[in-house]
């Protein structure tokens, strides 16, 4: 897994081509909802998964993994069920504000505990403490609607009732600003010192004490930015779906977030959204022939990845284009 | 709280605590030798429960006694331990060991993806029970509370057994110290002509052994489910970072708290019951973060 | 009499059956470097690491400036002014060695700007100016893992003075370094530091070394100062030709 390749540009790539690309595929999704309508939904799931996939990337630069933060996106994603269950009339705004709050806060009450923790304890702690919501959202039905979850009616937005098309456009282009907007933030933020200070915890956090840094805060700092993101994400997807489910936090969802940030490059934001397109769409397409065995495959895919494709897509896609300008 | 619902607990405890156990002891085994967490160790145990079943079954349909179920209890831990946990080891742990922690984690996280689907594919969705065992021994009654005999003497007496047994393989046969030789400096194992390729897929096959025969055990006492395995994960991971990753002792003391505190959390206030592991986790990791028995790993600089 | 700038106390720790600090009392004055020699296994890392507050003594203190900080974490003790070198290298191996200098310079000056970029820093001259000063301007943008061992125990030394302590812990600064360059950097190294009023304390084990670049030396033995004084009383003295040279050169 390279980790660091973002701090200095990948020497001899051409950065002005990708990044001319990038800002390609940003456009093409824009046009989605007029060339492909009937895709639009799937894209709109895409990128509010993608999201919470770059909250794991992030952990991923410190050489951590989380098999739990499926509980970040899921608090979000309830607490914006909540909200509007008891605001009738809420606005957009106003739940992805509070939902991003509430997850960034669980992330801090987690965090102060899981910070201390590396590796293992780290993964499977993470793991406990989504078990731990999913039973919760399970046992106390009375409150969370249990299995069923609760339904979320349509939120304003900015004051305004929109009907159902309207709203959902608004949402998926919403999506593409907070993806370009915070992909972008947190790009930037792995190469501040903050972010940098937070990666060396994966190769030297003996060093960093001895810089006069607490490697807890350093982590905990990249943990809050982490939750942060599934939390806009569990927004993106409870008002994108209608319905908030345990479903939401079950381990299978942090599963797949794991799995997605690996397959897109682990450590990668871009690589993350494109991950998080190209699982969408062969969940969506393959499901029907394989929904027996969508794990195993994913499982099996993942076991290839790590032993044969450690850099994952974006990897491959960035040695490819090296190659193509016929540098080294 | 009067006597009888306290005495219920409590033995539901100790059963409970068994079972666990049992599943918890290939864990950390495993982890001690390997410095590995399998977390495909809550499939084996689904599939240890569902193989039980199935053997069971068939072999009763044919007229067999029910006292032969527990025969095949072992045979199927041994089938799971051989079958699934060897080709783990031989095919892809060997070739992640000198990864990061992460890799390693990934990869046996990947594997647990797999055995879920697996289980699914061979058993459906449809629960099972199979409960011959159970009654084939019978009831017994202390202080007028009556409780089957396979959950209140029997678990607590394999759990028991395989503790002291582990501990005498480990310090008094010659494979067992060849194990905690290995254990303590893979190369110096190396360098004096042990094997260690080959202690580490025993050792990762009686783990395995160790997580199906959980599973088989299990299999009298409750409906199998997909996604026991999953909750079985977490919770002898509970166990196991309670002790201190690698405390065999130590299991047995974490998964008695636990299972207590569980067992009594059911007559208390149930809705929390499932949550009484993680607390107990949780609280205990606050105040050791190495668990109840691990000691602090100092970085030598 | 001046107070010295740091003084350990009755300094007790046992590993196991080892004793590696034996009721250690040291003080050391600023502005004059000392070195620390002493048979392997002596116990002279372990003063450094409890000096540091990476190790806690079962019994005694150290004072920094009159300051206890015994209990102190380490990132505490090296933000009062106590920086550190090790014996093996301590370096993010996945940056450049640039990079490791300006995440010191960061960690440093405080963060303050969330999304200015690291490169983009004020200190990249300054630190640009310390890998020259080990010689390793030259691998600024190669990532650590490809350095050579002596390369990285130079880096290390660079980072540790980044953070522009007043007293810098140094582990066998030159051991890995090829012998050529070895006096070259020692006199780059103490010149520098004497400017930036950096007092030092080296362990090292090249006795030459000690004779020329050292203003004192103190000699461990079994968890313990044997014995103190200037390089030229020291080293002759014939129990550390005896305990210690003679060892050096077998
Ligand atoms: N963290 C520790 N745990 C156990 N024993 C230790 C630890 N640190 C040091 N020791 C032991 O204490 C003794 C002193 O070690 P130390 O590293 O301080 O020696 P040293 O003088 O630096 O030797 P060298 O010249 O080889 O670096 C040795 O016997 C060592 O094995
Ligand atoms: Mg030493």
């Amino acid at each position: 897994m390279s980790s660091v390749t973002t701090t200095a540009p990948a020497t001899g790539s051409s950065p002005a081509a990708l990044s001319l690309l990038w800002i390609a595929g940003v456009v093409l999704l824009a046009a989605v909802p007029f060339l492909a309508p009937n895709l639009q939904l799937l894209v709109n799931f895409a990128l509010a998964k993608g999201l919470a996939v770059v909250g794991v990337t992030v952990l991923l630069r410190a050489g951590q993994v989380s098999f739990g933060h499926a509980l970040f996106f899921g608090i979000s994603a309830y607490i914006g069920a909540f909200v509007m269950a008891s605001v009738p009339g809420m606005d957009f705004f106003g739940i992805l504000i509070a939902g991003t709050l509430g997850a960034a806060l669980a992330g801090l009450v987690v965090g102060l505990f899981v910070v201390r923790y590396r590796g293992i304890f780290f993964g499977m702690l993470n793991l406990a403490f989504s078990m731990i919501f999913w039973s919760i959202l399970e046992k106390f039905y009375h409150i969370t609607g249990g299995a069923d979850g609760i339904r979320l009616t349509r939120p304003t937005v900015l004051g305004m009732e929109l009907g159902r098309d309207a709203f959902e456009l608004f949402l998926y282009y919403t999506a593409i600003v907070l993806v370009v907007g915070l992909g972008w933030f947190t790009i930037r933020w792995f190469a501040s010192p903050v972010g940098q200070l937070f990666q060396t915890i994966k190769t030297n956090e003996t060093r960093l004490e001895y810089l006069g840094i607490s490697p807890r805060r350093a982590m905990l700092s990249g943990y809050l930015l982490s939750a942060a993101l599934c939390g806009v994400g569990g927004i993106l997807m409870a008002t994108a779906q209608g319905v908030v489910t345990p479903e939401y936090v079950w381990w299978v969802r942090s599963a797949e977030m794991v799995f997605i940030a690996v397959l897109g490059g682990a450590g990668s934001v871009r690589g993350a959204f494109l991950g998080a397109l190209i699982y969408e769409f062969v969940r969506t397409y393959a499901s029907a022939y394989a929904g027996d065995v969508w794990q195993m495959l994913l499982g099996a895919f993942l076991l290839v990845i790590i032993l044969f494709a450690p850099g994952g897509i974006i990897g491959i896609f960035e040695r490819v284009f090296a190659r193509g300008k016929g540098t080294s | 709280m009067n006597l009888t619902t306290f005495l219920l607990a409590l033995f539901d405890g100790v059963s409970y605590a068994a079972l666990v156990f049992i599943v918890a002891l290939g864990l950390t085994l495993i982890f001690g030798v390997m410095r590995i967490l399998n977390v495909a160790h809550g499939s084996l145990y689904a599939i240890g429960a569902y193989a039980t079943v199935s053997l069971v079954g068939w072999v009763l349909a044919l007229g067999a006694a029910p006292i032969l179920a527990f025969p095949l209890m072992i045979v199927s831990a041994i089938l799971v331990g051989v079958l699934i946990g060897g080709p783990v080891e031989y095919l892809l742990l060997r070739r992640i060991y000198d990864k990061p922690e992460v890799l390693q984690l990934l990869v046996t996280f990947a594997v647990f993806m797999i055995l879920e689907d697996v289980q699914r594919l061979v058993w459906g969705t449809q629960p099972y029970f199979e409960a011959q065992a159970l009654r084939a021994l019978g009831n017994v009654t202390v202080f007028g509370v009556t409780y089957t005999v396979y959950q209140l003497i029997l678990l607590p007496l394999v759990a028991l057994t395989l503790l002291v047994g582990l501990r005498f393989f480990l310090r008094r046969t010659v494979t067992g110290k060849l194990i905690t030789a290995t254990t303590e400096d893979r190369e110096a194992a190396q360098s004096i002509g042990i094997d260690a390729d080959r202690v580490f897929l025993l050792t990762f096959v009686m783990g395995a052994i160790l997580a199906g025969l959980g599973g088989a055990l299990a299999s009298p006492t409750t409906s199998i489910l997909p996604g026991m395995g999953a909750d079985m994960i977490v919770l002898s991971f509970a166990v196991v970072a309670t002790a201190g990753l690698g405390q065999i002792e130590g299991a047995a003391i974490a998964a008695l708290m636990i299972g207590m505190g569980r067992s009594f959390a059911i007559y208390i206030w149930p809705e929390v019951a499932v949550l009484v592991p993680y607390l107990i986790m949780v609280l205990v990791l606050l105040v050791r973060p190495e668990g109840l028995f691990g000691s602090p790993a100092a970085r030598k600089i | 009499m001046t107070e010295p700038l740091l003084e350990t106390r009755d300094l007790v720790i046992r590993f196991g059956g080892v004793t590696a600090a034996d009721h250690v009392s040291l003080k050391i004055e600023a502005g004059r470097n000392l070195a620390i020699i002493g048979p392997n296994g002596a116990g002279k890392t372990t003063f450094l690491n409890i000096c540091s507050g990476w190790i806690k003594p079962s019994a005694g203190s150290v004072h920094f400036e009159g300051e206890d900080i015994t209990r102190l974490p380490p990132r505490k003790i090296v933000t009062r002014g106590v920086a550190r070198a090790f014996q093996i290298p301590q370096l993010f191996t996945e940056h450049t060695a640039l990079e490791n200098l300006l995440i010191a310079a960061s960690a440093r000056d405080g963060l303050r700007n969330p999304l200015r970029s690291m490169h983009g820093i004020d200190a990249r001259d300054e630190m640009m100016h310390l890998l020259d000063m080990v010689n390793c301007a030259d691998v600024a943008d190669r990532v650590v893992v490809e350095l050579s061992e002596g390369e990285r125990k130079l880096i290390d030394i660079a980072v540790a003075l980044a953070l522009k302590p007043r007293l810098l812990l140094m582990d066998e600064p030159t051991s890995g370094v090829a012998s050529s360059q070895k006096d070259e950097i020692m006199e780059i190294l103490i010149k520098a530091l004497s400017e930036a009023n950096v007092t030092s304390v080296f362990v090292e084990h090249d006795m030459s070394i000690v004779q020329t670049y050292a203003d004192e030396v103190a000699v461990w033995n079994a968890g313990n100062v044997q014995l103190r004084g200037t390089p030229s009383e020291v080293l002759e003295h014939p129990d550390v030709i005896r305990d210690v040279i003679g060892e050096e050169i077998a």
